[in-house]
């Protein structure tokens, strides 16, 4: 745990579409997981799609979220496509 | 008690543990879930499963403890299979002892039904020679916002 980091993972679908596991963002003060969404999606191509229409999921510390929840340094912040068990 | 595994389970050890959660418990509703040949695709030879530990122990335990809170549930066991899985293999087992039948079908139904919408699991299905990503159903999400 980095203090001036967070954690964003991928999981399922998007984690092979963005070809990315997991990767480390500067945590800058007021950010929300939606800035994060639309940092990401600004990168273009595959990553457009964190602010497409098919539907991402939001867990931040592994308990779903939305794109107004507030996260800091040290968080562990995942998106995924709904999600498909049981 | 909750498992995320790639190894198989039996369903007749689990109903025998389930038995043995005491005097009190009149009734035990198991549920288990099978790889079929067909879903979003034809001809389905396989699975594979991928999901967030950690977070999926997390989301299951709170679907047991929001099934305590409703109905009389004296014991629950969820088991979920993870990695490559081939037709006809179990993936997922659901067990829940209760006083009554209600309560047990209840519960049991429940805690299936949530997790199906909310517990971070994905399937992929495998083809002869494709793979894919299986889309959420509208069905699955209206079973579980019934519960609500």
């Amino acid at each position: 745990m980095n203090t001036e980091t967070l954690t964003v993972r991928f999981f399922a679908r998007l984690r092979e579409e963005l070809d990315t596991e997991s990767l480390e963002m500067a945590a800058s003060p007021d950010l929300t997981t939606g800035d994060i969404l639309a940092e990401l999606a600004a990168r273009g191509g595959p990553w457009a799609q964190l602010q497409g229409d098919q539907p991402v999921m939001i867990a931040v510390n592994q308990a779903m979220a939305k794109p107004s929840t507030p996260v800091k340094a040290g968080d562990e912040v995942a998106f995924f496509p709904p999600v498909t068990g049981g | 008690m909750i498992s995320v595994q790639t190894d198989d389970f039996d369903p007749a050890a689990e109903y025998q543990a389930l038995r043995a959660s005491g005097a009190g418990t009149g009734a035990i509703a198991t549920f288990t879930g099978l790889v079929r040949d067909s879903g979003d695709l034809q001809g389905v030879t396989g699975l594979y499963l991928e999901h967030y530990p950690g977070m999926t122990e997390q989301v299951i335990q709170g679907l047991i403890d929001q099934a305590s809170e409703r109905w009389d549930v004296r014991k629950a066991r969820v088991i979920h299979r993870v990695g490559r899985l081939d037709l006809c293999d179990q993936i997922v087992f659901v067990g829940v002892c209760s006083a009554h039948r209600g309560d047990a079908f209840a519960a049991c139904e429940f805690i299936m039904d949530a997790l199906k919408t909310s517990a971070p699991f994905w399937k992929k299905e495998i083809t002869g020679d494709s793979e894919h990503w299986v889309e959420q159903k509208a069905s699955d999400r209206d079973r579980s916002q019934a519960w609500d």
